[in-house]
Formats: structure tokens, sequence, C-alpha cells
């Protein structure tokens, strides 16, 4: 009966294997790090997306500013991604470009096209931790994930939006992160990112942000529709709104060099 | 005068018929799946002089204009061709010359994937630094916009510009030159006697006809991004000489053909920006080398806030040295042994507010600047600038001398749309 059990139970943690893929992690930062490459593998092969973000940003007062952004990107296999962002609004920055090459591991490439002087700019990636646009987005929040840039610890499973999900604390292996920690939701059946709390460099809670109405492309892909950071410490506030996905469009190397920089709209 | 840089203009632009005729042939091609966008900008601008003017018929104190700069964009075949279209026009109270147009841009692109060609009237900028903007070569100075050479007139080009793993070649053929603008006698920040813009020779029989030719290379390599060209053509700084005129004496210009070799450098290490450029310069007269080099230090989030603050720090060398006053044979440079420090402050804020704080001084005789820029949007389509700029110099042989007293303010409201 005993050795029953205990077949049952092997059967038993033998399935959930093959189901989660992540049970012969044991220690919580096997499984944090289980959960986190699950993450990145679902998420693969999308080869190039692009995407308008709307962004509206609200102070304490309940003033608004809103920001017109559309973003280009390629998924490399054996780097971090390329990314070209364009602005739109406000209307004195339109045409400013950003192009960034990610690294998993190092800091990333970033030339910055300012169009009045027709300048490109090569800029110091250092600064992780700035606003991103005057908005509660930092330019660490919008860099693509790679497992690299981080180490994990599993803390456990939470309901949140009709979901199981799972916990794990990040903390960045950059030492210009804005962040000690960050505390990622994440579902158990998609693995989307629900939620994120930030925690500063003095470790108290920063800012919170949230995944809403997630939306599946190419049968594959999940991006959530909007995005909303709360500032905990100031009040101010950031929504993301996106619209116009779009993957596997057949952008190219050359899409991503400064000569598309200086041109793109 | 003004009239006749009209007409130059419009010489211009009828120099850009075929490139028209083949744009709107391409258009008509690709109507299918095009995009049409106009934007642009509309400003007022007030000077303010904190002293009376040094020379006779120059205005005392304050100065008006307003300007616009409208974009007109056409692309299609998915954004691989498109067509720029951006005019300029200021009006200014107090000096005729100021009172002037040109077309910006009016340009024409096919991008492929490994090749674009750039057609029609462009600006092109290079260089790395931020006082002085030695290698950056191809457009001529509007010097009546601002003092600090950063407005340009728009230059007709033909430019191939090929992609290579080991870094982008450009190829310019730059046909039609254009002379630099001078304010005229009301105008204050000039020099004491008034530049004859209708006195203008040239070294090239071919005269403003003459065609110019550039190569460059520019690449990345880590983090290292370096440029260097090859520049044959006019030289785009006139001299000025004294012309004999029934009614008295008069500046001309004189453009010299001119080879020149550029080269620019920026590293990053860590939280440091090094910065590098230097020409070598050789026409008829004179050959020299020159350099600016000097660093951008930056602090993220200063006082635990948003706020970003640089310091920099340049130096200016010139290999022709110091000028003297009357020796025809040592005109020297303005920026033979110079070195200029400066702030720049980034708030992050909603408006994007930012301020700019310079100083510059000359190492071998008296002359400092000192400047002040500061901007932040107003709503989601203003922008509002104040600059303040001080200037001192005891010295005849320095630029600042002739403008010691034009220490002025300047505050402008520009709408975007």
């Amino acid at each position: 009966m005993k050795m029953n059990k205990i077949i049952t139970t092997l059967f038993a943690t033998l399935a959930l294997t093959l189901v989660t893929s992540t049970s012969f992690a044991t220690t919580p930062q096997e499984r944090g790090l289980a959960i986190s490459h699950e993450t990145k593998a679902r998420d693969k092969g999308w080869t190039d997306s692009t995407a308008n973000m709307m962004m509206l940003l609200r102070n304490k007062q309940g003033q608004e500013s809103t920001r017109e952004i559309k973003i280009k990107s390629l998924e490399l296999d054996n780097d971090g991604d390329k990314s070209l962002t364009i602005f739109n609004k406000p209307r004195d920055v339109k045409g400013t470009a950003f192009l960034s090459f990610s690294h998993p591991v190092g800091a990333d490439d970033q030339w910055l096209y300012l169009p009045a002087l027709k300048r490109v700019k090569r800029i110091s990636s250092r600064n992780k931790s700035g606003p991103f646009m005057g908005s509660e987005f930092a330019f660490e929040d919008l860099s693509s994930f790679e497992i690299e840039k981080y180490t994990y610890r599993y803390l456990g499973e939470e309901p949140l939006n009709g979901l199981n999900n799972f916990m794990v604390e990040q903390v960045p292996v950059d030492e210009n992160s804005g962040y000690t920690r960050r505390v990622v939701w994440v579902d158990d059946t998609e693995y989307r990112i629900q939620k994120i709390d930030f925690y500063d460099r003095k470790n108290s809670l920063l800012k919170t942000l949230t995944y809403v109405d997630y939306k599946q492309y190419l049968n594959k892909y999940w991006r959530a529709n909007s995005m909303h950071m709360i500032n905990h410490q100031n009040g101010k506030s950031t929504e993301l709104k996106w619209d116009n996905y779009a993957f596997q469009t057949g952008l190219k190397d050359s899409d991503f060099n400064r000569n598309s920089l200086k041109r793109v709209r | 005068m003004s009239v006749k840089k009209n007409l130059k203009g419009l010489t211009a632009s009828l120099l850009l018929t075929p490139y028209l005729l083949l744009s709107s042939y391409l258009l008509s091609k690709g109507l299918q799946a095009n995009e049409f966008e106009v934007s642009g900008k509309v400003g007022i601008e007030q000077r303010q002089f904190f002293s009376s003017n040094q020379y006779e018929h120059q205005f005392n104190q304050s100065q008006v204009s307003i300007f616009i700069e409208p974009e007109l964009y056409w692309n299609w075949n998915e954004g691989s061709d498109s067509l720029t279209f951006k005019p300029f026009y200021r009006l200014d109270q107090q000096d005729d010359n100021r009172s002037h147009g040109d077309i910006r841009e009016f340009s024409y692109i096919h991008a492929s994937d490994n090749w674009e060609l750039r057609a029609g009237i462009r600006k092109e900028f290079w260089g790395v630094t931020e006082f002085q903007h030695l290698v950056d070569v191809i457009n001529q100075t509007d010097s009546v916009e601002d003092i600090d050479g950063e407005d340009k007139l728009g230059q007709l080009m033909l430019n191939l510009s090929l992609v290579r793993d080991w870094g982008i070649v450009d190829l310019y053929i730059l046909p039609g030159f254009r002379e630099r603008t001078f304010g005229d006698e009301k105008s204050r920040l000039r020099a004491p006697f008034i530049i004859d813009t209708d006195h203008i020779e040239y070294e090239s029989s071919a005269k403003e006809q003459h065609v110019d030719l550039v190569a460059r290379w520019s690449h990345s390599l880590g983090d290292v991004d370096f440029g260097t060209y090859w520049f044959h053509g006019t030289n785009r700084d006139p001299i000025i000489n004294l012309k004999q005129q029934d009614n008295g004496i008069v500046l001309g210009q004189y453009y010299s053909q001119m080879d020149q070799f550029g080269l620019e450098l920026q590293m990053i290490v860590e939280d440091w920006l090094w910065k590098f450029e230097t020409i070598y310069r050789d026409t008829k007269f004179e050959h020299f080398w020159a350099t600016q080099s000097g660093f951008e230090y930056s602090f993220i989030g200063v006082f635990d806030s948003a706020i970003d603050l640089g310091l920099l720090m340049e130096y200016s060398w010139d290999s022709r040295g110091e000028g003297r006053v009357g020796n025809r044979d040592k005109r020297g440079a303005s920026f033979q042994n110079d070195v200029f420090f400066g702030s720049r402050l980034a708030f992050n804020d909603m408006q994007s507010s930012e301020v700019l704080v310079g100083f510059s001084a000359d190492l071998d005789h008296n002359a400092f600047s000192f400047l002040v820029e500061a901007n932040r949007r107003l709503g989601d389509n203003f922008k509002a600038s104040i600059d303040i700029r001080l200037f001192q110099s005891n010295n005849p042989i320095d630029q600042l001398y002739s403008i010691k007293n034009d220490d002025h303010a300047q505050l402008s409201v520009e709408w975007y749309f």
C-alpha cells in the first residue's frame, strides 16, 4: 500500500513535470528562473513587430499630457532585440527617433536623432533609471526582457484578475538600475505578466504596473492592450495604450541603422 | 537685397523641377499606399539688448521677429520613397537682411536595403562636440538667424549612401553654392563694417555653380562612433575684403576653393562621453589644422530627483593662432586657444524643461562669453525659450570685441502644428 502511494506520488510528480516543466526546480531560485525561462520561451519567434503606443501622463492634480509613439522591433536569436522608437507627439519632438540595440549582458547601444539639427547623437545607456519622456516609465521598464538581466526567486502563488499567478522576485544584475528588486505576477496558464511591483534603491515600494486586456496574436503571442503605471511616492501615473500591433511584417536588420533612424516616420 | 535672395531661392527651386517631375511620377505610381502629412512651427521672438548700439545706424534696444517653417511630407511604397518640402520665412522688425526666406528642405529619398539615394535641397549635420561645429561642412551658415552657427541654409545635393558591414559610405555631389547671410547696417551682433551682400567674388571661374564633391565614411564599433570625410569645393567661410566704391569703402566677400579632411570621434566610457573633432583645410591662401575636443559627464537623477545633470568641457585649438589687427596675412582664428565650460540640466518633467549654462574664455587674450538657454513646453503644442548671452572683450583682435555691447536676452514662443 505504502509502495503504491509512493508510486502514485511519483507519477503525479512526473505528470506535473510534463505540464509545467518547472517541478524539477527545487530551490526558490531555480523555480523563479524556470518560470522566467518559460515566459521568455513562450514569446519566442515573433521575428519582428510594429505597434503604436499612446502615453497618457497624469500628475497628482489630474493634469494630463499625451505622447504618441511608434515602435518597431526586431527579434535576434543570439543577442537582445533591436528597436526603433519614433515620436509623433508632443509635436515639438515630432520626428525625433531613438535606436537601441539591447544586449543581455552589458550596456545597450543607443542613438538619438534630433530632426531640427539633423543630428544623430550616441547616448550613454547607463541612464536606465531616468524617466522616459517625462512619464512614470523608466527607460529600463521599456527595454526588452532578457533572462540575463536579473536573478530570480520564486515567492509563491497568488490569485489575481481571476487567474492563478506565480510570484517571482527579480533582482537586477546591472548596478545602474533604479531598482533593488521587482516582484512579478505571471499567470500559470499562459505565462503572461499581470502585475509588477517596483522597489526603489531604498527598497521601498515605488511603482506598480498592471497589464490590462491581453490579446493573442498569430495564435501565440500575448500582448496587453493597456498598461497602467502608478507611482506610489509622487502620486503621478502613466497609462500606455497599444494599438495596431503587427507581427512578422518583414522588417530587416537594415531597418535598424543610422540611415533608417534619420529617415523613419 | 532680400528680393534678390528670394529670386535665388526661386532659381534653386527651378533647378529642382526634374526631381519634382520624377517624384510626381513616382507618387502617381505608388498612390495605393501613400501617406501625406503637414506639420511645422510658427514663432515669435523678441531680443532685448542691454546696452545701446556700438556703431552708427544700428538699432538701439529691441528687435521683434516672427517666423514660419511648415513641413509637407509624402511617402509611398511603404515608406521606401518619400518627399519632404520645408520652406522657411522670417520677418524681422529691424534688420532687412534678417527678413529672409529659404527652402530648408525639398528632397526626395529612395531607400533600399543597403543603399539610399537622396536628391534635392537638404541639410546634413556632422560632428559630436557642442560649442563649436568644426567638421560640419556641407551647409552654409544662415548667420542672420543666430550667432551660434547652428542655423543652416538648404544645400542642393545628390547623395548616395551605402550601408556595409564596415560602416556607412556617403558620396555627395553638391551643385550650386549658397553665400553666407549677413545682417544689414541696422543689425546688432555684427562687425563694425557692413558686409556687402552684392560684392561676391569666387576663386573658381564657375563661381557659385562650382560642383563640390564629398566622400564620407562613418561607423560604430562598440562604444566608439567615428566619421571621416574629404571635401573638395567652395569654402563656406568667406574672406572679407575691403572694396573701394564710389560711395566709400565696402566689405566684399571672397569664396576660395578648398580641400578639407575631417574626422569626428566619440567614445562612451561609463558616464563619460569623450568627444573629438579635427579638420585640415587647404586653400590658396592658407592651410591649417584645427581641433575641438572635450567631454560630457552625466549625473543621472541628482539629489534623489528625476533631474539629470551633465557637465561639459571643451577645448579649441587652431594652428593659425591669434590674428593681428590690420595684418592681412595674419588673420588668425577665433577659436585658437579657447576653453568652454557648460552644464546642462534636464528636468525630465511633463514639460521637458531644460537649462543649459555655458561659459567660454580665450586663453591668449581678454575675451569671455556667457550664455543661458532655457526652454519648456507649454501645454501640448507650445514651447517657450529664454536665451541670455553676455560678451566681454577689450582686445580688438577678438571677434567678441565687435559685439561687446550686444549683451542680450531673447524670449521666444513657438507653436507647433
